[in-house]
């Protein structure tokens, strides 16, 4: 009884905390500028299907794929488990669901528990990856401090919560086979899970029945705790992916690569230079008449949404040839900055009653460097590699035009350019009236 | 061997009161640079042996305003766009072949929603679908048994998903095609993209092109393939920084096409 209280309170205050969390993310993702991602509505919904559950891209990389892909399928089927956990917290029951399901109950917590030993080896390997092998993607500079720290506690968390799980099972194995589990005896002498009925006697079979029943109370305990404290922790954390990567690749940019946005504000100053019977239309004084990105708030919400789903893993980094020749530009370094600027937004926010009060920075300058941005070579190798289709290059073109146009601060050789195409209609200094000469050289 | 090349204008053609089939759209680099020009003359001469009813804007063409637009200034990207727009829809162009990848992206992507909506197709992909209606055929040729490996251009390949156009043309040289480590989607970008042909780059501890370079001849090719002027260029001083330009050549796929028709 006392424990189904706890439980019930734990529940209702990691959920409502959670929802308080995922609201403030939604609120910061949208001082982004609005943007039409609602149409083709098969098309996304296929290209989610693909990406996101399918992790069609992940493959392109398959050790890494493989390894992710046992702690995700651990990871979803895992939730199956937890809709027994809930019933049973709550109605202070002992694995309720089995007597209901029979055989189909051992083969579903069997499947788990495979799963979990998989996700199991997954961490490991990922853990060994970042710490020992030091792959080179995953020790980048960008990554020190939090970053490192922040994808060393999700993994170890993961192993925590494996080994509650086989706490809870193992013991449990043990105390049902002498006939003294809280589970209902159906007389059967196992509960049949595939590890745990040949883990739990190695593990627990020298344990009594009173430690029995602490171990497998920890291992339940455990397990919900964590999985309470892992859904808190999310908000703050870089493996927010595991929810945004489904509605991130949902809305993701469904036209070629190739094409840039138009700015429409441009379009409405050029048609009006060069036709002036056009009459631009009426301008919305809530929008920023900023042409181009100094600040989150210039990005679209695309855009916002891209940095709280970005985990971090680097491939589009790995394959920038920026990066990979030594200049400063980090495809990830963008989305992480973008990221922490948004956030920093949304914190100032909160203490000033909803209001941002000017704190005298912006996400060029003191997140991102113009060095940075004049760096790529808009190859669109990131925007390729990455597994939930996040799109670097965007924000990087929108502070590119910032720079140039409102600050009028280009790389000089490009002012050049810039002035040749204007008076020549080349990017060098040839006439346009020469342009055929070729034919007859 | 036609040495005379016959580059009709869309005013000779308007003139006429007639149409061709195809505007060929040269671009900067293949109206001005040296070596750039060699590759429009090949596209010509693929065209002319075709009898492929094409004109060109000549005088009347200008830069299509990608380097701006990729170097962050909208504005001269769209006064570009919208001019050029008017000389395209003033003589009422429905099919555009480019000698550049970028013009190709621009003109395909970016031009329809500032009014100026055309097919438009790379080069390599009209060279593609000559060879498939049959109006150029190849047999064996200079190339044949030769070593190929094919560089992709990001405004080709990633910006537009084109990556066999290329290869399935190639393929009539009779030659050994070989792929780099990394290419089609994983291609590497040969440094010049994104305004970069047009500043110095960034500090760094390499040269995009050296890095692509040398994945380029670790394969050992007679000839690394490109179908963009500006990863011509790369390339070809990336072949240089190795010293390697006698055994290997950078040559555009038009190039090949016209070399191995021996036009």
């Amino acid at each position: 009884m006392i424990s189904s209280i706890v439980f019930i309170i734990l529940f209702i205050a990691g959920s409502a905390l959670f929802t308080l969390n995922v609201r403030k993310v939604r609120r910061n993702i949208l001082l982004g500028k609005d943007m039409n991602r609602k149409d083709r509505f098969s098309e996304r919904f296929k290209t989610m299907v693909l990406v996101a559950l399918g992790q069609k891209k992940m493959f392109e990389r398959p050790i890494p794929a493989i390894l992710h892909l046992f702690l995700y399928v651990a990871f979803v089927i895992t939730q199956i488990e937890l809709i027994e956990i809930i019933y049973d917290g709550a109605l202070s029951h002992h694995r309720a669901f089995r007597p209901m399901l029979g055989s189909f109950y051992t083969f579903l917590v069997s499947f788990i528990e495979i799963l979990s030993v998989l996700a199991f080896i997954g961490t490991v390997a990922f853990l060994s990856r970042r710490n020992l092998l030091k792959v080179p993607r995953l020790v980048k500079s960008e990554l020190n401090g939090w970053p490192k720290l922040d994808a060393n506690l999700i993994l170890i968390a993961e192993i925590v919560l494996i080994c509650f799980i086989f706490m809870m099972n193992g013991a449990d194995e043990v105390l049902y086979s002498r006939g003294l589990s809280h589970a209902q005896n159906l007389g059967d002498g196992s509960l049949g899970l595939a590890i745990s009925s040949h883990l739990g006697p190695i593990l627990f079979g020298g344990f009594d029945e009173h430690t029995l029943h602490i171990i497998e109370r920890l291992g339940w305990w455990g397990h919900i705790m964590m999985v309470f404290g892992f859904l808190n922790y999310l908000p703050y954390s870089k493996h927010f992916h595991i929810l945004l990567a489904f509605p991130n690749v949902f809305f993701s940019n469904l036209n070629k690569k190739g094409q840039f946005t138009n700015l429409e504000s441009v379009t409405n100053e050029v048609k009006a230079m060069m036709d002036p019977s056009f009459t631009p239309p009426a301008i919305d004084p809530n929008v920023s008449l900023r042409f181009g990105a100094k600040d989150v708030t210039d990005l679209s919400w695309k855009q916002l949404l891209d940095s709280y789903t970005c985990t971090e893993c680097g491939r589009c980094t790995s394959s920038c040839p920026a990066n990979i020749t030594g200049k400063l530009l980090s495809p990830r370094k963008i989305m992480m900055d973008t990221r922490d600027r948004l956030m920093e937004v949304g914190k100032n926010m909160d203490a000033n009653k909803g209001q941002f009060k000017d704190d005298g920075k912006s996400l060029l300058g003191d997140y991102i460097t113009p060095e940075e941005l004049w760096a790529c070579t808009s190859c669109n190798a990131c925007v390729q590699e990455c597994p939930v289709n996040i799109d670097p290059l965007s924000i990087i073109m929108d502070m590119r035009r910032f720079v140039v146009m409102e600050q009028s601060a280009a790389p000089t050789e490009l002012n050049g350019m810039f002035t040749n195409i204007e008076n020549n209609g080349a990017p060098w200094q040839f006439a346009q009236a020469d342009r055929l000469n070729w034919k007859n050289e | 061997m036609s040495d005379v090349l016959v580059v009709p204008t869309m005013a000779d053609y308007m003139a006429k009161g007639e149409s061709p089939e195809i505007l060929f759209w040269v671009g900067c680099a293949g109206s001005f640079d040296d070596r750039a020009k060699k590759i429009t003359k090949a596209i010509v001469k693929i065209l002319n042996h075709a009898n492929v009813k094409f004109a060109v804007l000549g005088t009347e063409e200008s830069c299509t305003g990608d380097p701006a637009k990729r170097a962050g200034n909208e504005f001269l990207f769209q006064m570009q766009a919208m001019t050029t727009i008017s000389v395209l829809n003033g003589y009422d162009v429905k099919r555009i072949v480019t000698g550049c990848p970028h013009c190709f992206n621009t003109l395909k992507n970016e031009y329809p929603s500032l009014g100026g909506s055309y097919e438009v197709v790379h080069h390599t992909q009209l060279l593609q679908e000559l060879l498939n209606t049959g109006r150029i055929k190849i047999e064996g040729g200079s190339f044949k048994g030769k070593k190929i490996t094919f560089h992709d251009p990001c405004y080709l390949g990633r910006a537009n998903d084109v990556y066999e156009a290329p290869r399935s043309v190639m393929v009539n040289l009779d030659a050994e095609l070989l792929e780099m480590k990394r290419s089609k989607a994983n291609g590497l970008c040969c440094g010049a993209g994104g305004a970069q042909m047009f500043k110095e780059a960034e500090k760094g501890t390499k040269e995009v092109n050296i890095e692509r370079t040398e994945e380029a001849l670790e394969l050992n090719p007679d000839v690394i393939a490109v179908g963009c002027p500006f990863c011509n260029t790369m390339m070809t001083d990336g072949v240089k920084n190795f010293n390697k330009e006698q055994s290997v050549k950078v040559l555009d796929v038009a190039e090949l096409i016209a070399q191995a028709k021996d036009l």
